[in-house]
């Protein structure tokens, strides 16, 4: 649902109806962010202004053909307004426990597994496989990370682990969808049910008797010298784990690679147009393979973040509960973007870190918020707020000819 | 129930006999289309039993457990041997008692399969029957029998039907793909039923609201017990009803319009849209017919035994996920997903709590069924590999002929 008449109205002149939409979605965050601490700003007028603004920049740039973004602005302003009014009714030390400055840390160790999940399977699915065995390649970097770094006595042993079991289940994802041409999805299930079930019979077979021990080796936190002991930002970004700054720092490095190389113009070919690449010289398979085990990898770094990052190292059976398929959604909803996909994990993390604040208020409530990022995806594949689009190619076998 | 049964399944495609590898195993599927299922089932529970020799456990001794745990030991029991009869025909029942649901959760994906679509949501869809079922059976209390439960299963039935339409109306207006929208559904419905029956949600247990669990549903909603105890959890009528689900199905897929237009579909849309079927409508019809499974199984089960259910049980719950590898291993066909139902249930049962723990370790033996689910969901993906490559031959065939004469 791309409208083309944003490329003719404005030009290059400041008020660029994007822009301005832009503008309006960030002003709907701000209204309902001037009512939580630190500010917290008790009249209800506050919120509802800045809200109408929003909607108001939401609805010019509607008229003016930028709907995706426009729409995104009135709905911004609308959900601003009316968090920000229960913020405004709410009782001021509810609201310092929900909203302390470290609610902005959580967000981050919620959304680093999605990240790094959604990421992956966009690498696979801008090649053209479908990936919905992100959950069980999540899973066995989960295991065989804490196993890792408890035998080899050391996070890196444990991460690279976790990066060779996530890329053997990936390879093994790859042949089945690339060279046997099996239904992907049949395939993709197939992994996760293999990676439940080997994470579990392993963890039981190893440790079923006295657990993980004490102790294990984990990938450490990184306490920025300055940022540390300042009043807000210290406790939100001051002391994060090193794993959630390198799935941060692997947004923008996906982006180049995918948007601005030939590497990633060959990935993206691949998932488009595989017939054409192939008539260019681009090698259809190998990319693919490739792509689908750096996947792998990269929801493997999002399991062992599970178990010896933020877990401390631990490990439980089913220890991923359905991030896999929460990143498939960030993927989705982020329209096979990485900054879409990053900024869907953020909102995805953000909802879960609230639901964890939220039974102040209500317990049953927050877990009925839970449900809230499939809700936003299904409403994001529905259409209604602008189509995503996967890659033409997605899915579908590629047979040489 | 074995081979003539099978052969009378539907084969998939029907053109002359081809020659080379993969048309020479095309004809042995065809031919009853149980050899590359039964490769498949045996190359898993090989490969299982190789993990469980590897990790220092003897792979005879713990097959021969789950055997036994799933009561498959009762068919070949020796008379006069009491103490295993009553032992055996208790595990047996319980086994009965899952493969009633498997049968119905594996048709909620077989069903839709034959027309094209990959239903996901088997799990979400089950549990939202689950949900309903216990709403009609807690909140009627002083009902008669039959209505009582007939009312709870129907409402769940369409309740599922209706869960699972929202991804067939998607799929037919706006194209959304079903395997994104029934997964989203899926995590909908655990998290629904999880604030449902959690504190202070209204389904939550009345008489102790400190435990995060369903009602009661009263006596009048219980499914009468036809073999066992009905205090020790029998086996159901229920279980009849799954048989005649399977019979449905098989009825309605082979004899029926919409079953007729429902395997168009599923052979080519674009085809059967040319000839004149509206697809759209059957992506809705076949989705909604495989919610109406799936909340059967829930009803089925909440009538049948279950009687509440709590928000740890929805977490734990994996049933609905199974029918994936019930429906793939028995080639969705209603005999295959009986026997494989029959298969699955055995093996769940029987590596849970129906194995003796002095024999086989349970925490090992519930993740080899995870394995084995796994061995075979993927082996069948191998299969599915082989009818296309058999299909592509045949299109590269008609593809070139319609070239040879376009240039003649």
């Amino acid at each position: 649902m791309s409208n083309h008449a944003q490329m003719w109205t404005g030009g290059r002149s400041a008020l660029r109806p994007r822009t301005v939409a832009i503008a309006g979605s960030i002003l709907g965050l701000l209204a309902f962010w001037c009512a939580i601490p630190p500010f917290t700003v008790r009249s209800p007028f506050v919120p509802i202004f800045i809200g109408v603004l929003a909607i108001a920049a939401g609805l010019w740039a509607v008229t003016r053909g930028t709907r995706r973004a426009g729409w995104g602005a009135i709905a911004s302003g609308v959900i601003g307004i009316g968090l920000g009014l229960l913020a405004t009714r709410s009782s001021s030390a509810n609201l310092q426990v929900v909203f302390a400055s470290d609610l902005i840390a959580q967000v981050f160790v919620f959304a680093t597994p999605l990240t790094f999940g959604a990421l992956g399977g966009m690498v696979s699915e801008r090649s053209g496989v479908v990936n919905v065995g992100l959950e069980g390649m999540m899973l066995m970097g989960a295991f065989w990370g804490v196993f890792g770094a408890d035998k080899g006595g050391n996070w890196t042993v444990g991460i690279l682990a976790a990066l060779l079991a996530g890329g053997f289940f990936a390879l093994l994802h790859a042949v089945w969808s690339i060279h046997l041409r099996a239904n992907q999805i049949v395939s993709g299930m197939a992994i996760n049910f293999l990676a439940l079930g080997v994470t579990g019979y392993a963890f039981e077979q190893v440790y079923g008797n006295e657990n993980i021990p004490a102790g294990v080796s984990t990938v450490p936190n990184v306490a920025i010298p300055g940022i540390d002991h300042m009043k807000y930002l210290g406790p939100a970004i001051g002391d994060l784990n090193l794993l959630i700054w390198v799935g941060i720092a692997f947004v923008p490095l996906s982006y180049v690679i995918l948007f601005k190389t030939p590497i990633g113009l060959r990935v993206r070919a691949c998932g488009e147009h595989p017939r054409a690449a192939d008539t260019v010289g681009i090698n259809v398979y190998a990319v693919r393979y490739a792509a689908v085990i750096t996947s792998g990898m990269l929801a493997a770094l999002g399991g062992a973040f599970l178990s010896i990052g933020y877990g401390g190292g631990s490990f439980t059976e089913n220890m991923t509960e359905g991030r896999g398929f929460i990143a498939l959604a960030a993927m989705i909803f982020g329209n096979w973007r990485p900054f879409g996909a990053w900024g869907a994990a953020l909102l995805f993390g953000f909802s879960t870190a609230l639901a964890f604040r939220l039974p102040v208020y209500s317990g049953s409530a927050a877990t009925l918020f839970q449900a809230l990022p499939y809700v936003l995806t299904l409403i994001a594949v529905a259409g209604v707020i602008g189509r995503s689009t996967p890659p033409a190619a997605d899915g579908q076998p590629y047979v040489k000819q | 129930m074995s081979a003539p049964e099978l052969e009378n399944a539907p084969a998939d495609s029907d053109e002359e006999v081809p020659a080379g590898f993969a048309a020479s195993i095309g004809v042995a599927q065809r031919a009853g289309g149980l050899v590359v299922p039964v490769l498949t089932a045996v190359l898993a529970f090989l490969a299982g039993g190789i993990v469980v020799a590897v990790t220092g456990h003897n792979p005879w001794t713990a097959y021969k457990g789950i055997f036994d745990g799933a009561g498959f030991n009762w068919l070949f029991h020796i008379p006069w041997d009491t103490n295993t009869i009553h032992l055996s025909a208790f595990n047996l029942s319980q086994t009965l008692l899952i493969t009633t649901t498997l049968i119905l959760t594996g048709l909620a994906v077989a069903f839709p399969f034959r027309c094209g679509l990959f239903n996901i949501g088997g799990q979400g869809q089950y549990l939202v029957g689950l949900v309903v079922a216990n709403w009609v059976g807690v909140s009627l209390a002083g009902w008669p029998t039959l209505p009582h439960v007939l009312l709870g299963i129907v409402a769940a039935a369409f309740a599922g039907a209706a869960w699972a339409g929202i991804a067939g109306f998607l799929k037919a207006t706006t194209g959304a793909h079903e395997v994104i929208t029934t997964i989203m559904l899926n995590w909908i419905a655990i998290w629904g039923a999880q604030y449902l029956f959690g504190q202070g949600g209204p389904l939550q247990n009345t008489q102790n609201p400190a435990a995060p669990e369903s009602g009661t549903i009263t006596g009048s909603a219980h499914i009468p017990v036809f073999w066992g105890s009905s205090v020790l959890q029998g086996l159901d009528y229920g279980f009849f009803i799954a048989l005649a689900a399977l019979v449905v199905f098989h009825f309605v897929l082979n004899r029926t319009t919409l079953g007729y237009e429902v395997r168009a579909v599923g052979f080519n849309a674009d085809a059967a849209a040319y000839s004149g079927i509206n697809v759209r409508n059957k992506y809705i019809q076949a989705m909604a017919i495989a919610g109406a499974f799936a909340g059967l199984a829930g009803a089925l089960d909440m009538l049948g035994y279950l009687f509440q259910f709590g928000v740890l049980d929805v977490q734990a719950s994996q049933i609905g996920f199974l029918g994936i590898a019930v429906a793939l291993l028995g080639r969705n066909t209603a005999p295959g997903v009986g026997i494989a139902a029959f298969l699955f249930a055995g093996l769940l049962y029987g590596t849970t709590r129906g194995l003796n723990p002095n024999v086989f370790d349970p925490g090992l033996a519930g993740n080899l069924t995870s394995m084995i689910q796994g061995l075979i969901v993927l082996f069948v993906g191998a299969d599915i590999f082989i009818l296309y490559l058999w299909n592509a031959r045949r299109k590269l065939r008609v593809q070139k002929r319609a070239e040879a004469e376009a240039a003649a």
